[in-house]
């Protein structure tokens, strides 16, 4: 008789969980597309802080290339580089790169170079720096990360690609010098590789769409 | 005893018996997510669907179920509806999805739905039970999105409001300001019943 009832409890849990699973399933069939084209809007979105100043063609997201790590660029995980074009030329590339050294982990930002090597801008994704301090490097919180706007190797050359305590010309944050230290290499080193790659990143065959195709 | 009407059950959701004021349920998301009154009325809105559904569900098996075997199940039930929540809510409300983040499918651990599939749809018939959902989960609701403006309008003046801390006080406040109201009604009832008595006894 035991065994009767565990039986039946066991098939009374295998038939809801099917039931339940039936309707997550049916659910995602039903929001899939509307979630990918919600995800693409919102990459695009966040592309655009750190490409000011330029003309450029809609769809950024859409001329991807991926560097497998390791790589030349700041950062441990694969490279994620969008190339962005006005009609067939050229224009710029976006880096998501992350500064390994921050005060507290990680900083993975979003750094723009034009085809000449001038930063468009420089975005910060995502940290864990210390608020009221280090994470005046959002440029929601200050405007410490437009300074980099227009810079390049040659401007400042060399060593001036330092924080002023340093030895360089950029400013650095009161109370964080830590953080900022972490930005300005991990955009140097951005530059850096940009100026040693550019060609090749331009002609590299973009990453194949993952469709979804039924 | 008579069965409540359903105003009766209305008033008990919003206040006698309020998921939040007086059950203390749910206290995680309420705290983390009252920031602001859209996102209070964001997962408001998401906790009520939940509760609803996973109410009229947790019900309508409720035969079938041997009592071994129920918890399971209220967790299988509660969490496909939280996934189909989140799904949803990627899909038509994603500015929303974003600023709630991981509180969309933590509502999962909402002790607020799982109590109210144990205490009551578990013994009462699918309509009840469905009524059960939508006054809890509305009393939920509204406490979340009056922390939310609470907190708003309070961090205009001192930040502290809008931080973590911010929403114990909140909480604080709301739960002591409802024992204030009830104790005032209390003693008016109080003051008022001898007269009454004494007129009765005339």
């Amino acid at each position: 008789m035991a065994n009767f009832a565990i039986m039946r409890s066991g098939l009374t849990l295998a038939a809801i969980a099917a039931v339940c699973t039936t309707l997550v399933a049916f659910t995602y069939q039903l929001t899939d597309e509307r979630i990918e084209a919600n995800e693409q809007a919102w990459l695009e979105q966040s592309l655009q802080p750190a490409l000011s100043g330029l003309f450029f063609d809609s769809g950024v997201s859409e001329s991807v290339v991926t560097i497998p790590a390791p790589h030349e660029l700041p950062g441990s995980e694969d490279a994620i580089i969008y190339r962005v074009y006005s009609g067939e030329t050229p224009v710029a590339a976006l880096f998501v790169v992350s500064a390994r050294d921050g005060y507290a982990g990680a900083i993975k930002m979003l750094v723009g170079v034009d085809i000449n090597g001038a930063v468009t801008g420089v975005h910060v994704l995502a940290h864990r720096e210390t608020p009221g301090l280090g994470d005046r490097i959002e440029s929601t919180k200050s405007d410490w990360v437009r300074q980099f706007n227009g810079r390049s190797l040659q401007d400042p050359e060399g060593d001036g690609w330092k924080i002023r305590r340093d030895g360089g010309e950029f400013d650095q944050l009161t109370g964080a010098s830590g953080t900022p230290r972490a930005a300005v290499k991990a955009i140097r080193e951005t530059l850096q590789y940009f100026d040693a790659n550019a060609v090749a990143i331009f002609s590299a065959a973009a990453d194949q769409e993952d469709e979804v195709s039924e | 005893m008579t069965t409540p009407t359903l105003i009766d059950r209305f008033k008990a959701g919003l206040w006698y018996e309020n998921p939040g004021l007086v059950q203390l349920l749910g206290i995680c998301p309420l705290l983390a997510v009252t920031s602001t009154f859209i996102n209070g009325l964001g997962l408001g809105i998401a906790t009520l669907s939940v509760l609803v559904v996973s109410n009229a569900l947790v019900s309508a098996t409720r035969r079938l179920i041997r009592s071994e075997i129920r918890i399971p199940i209220y967790v299988l039930i509660i969490a496909s509806l939280v996934t189909c929540t989140e799904l949803i809510f990627k899909a038509w409300f994603p500015v929303l999805d974003r600023s709630l983040g991981i509180f969309i499918p933590l509502i999962v651990t909402n002790c607020a739905i799982v109590a109210r599939a144990e205490v009551f749809a578990s013994r009462n018939p699918i309509g009840s039970s469905i009524v059960d959902g939508l006054v809890m989960g509305t009393g939920f609701a509204f406490l979340l999105m009056g922390i939310g403006i609470f907190r708003e309008i309070v961090a205009l003046g001192w930040m502290m409001a809008i931080l973590p801390p911010g929403a114990f006080f909140s909480l604080a406040l709301a739960i002591a300001a409802k024992n204030t109201i009830d104790r005032r009604r209390q003693e008016k009832r109080a003051n008022a019943l001898p007269r009454r008595a004494r007129r009765a006894n005339r």
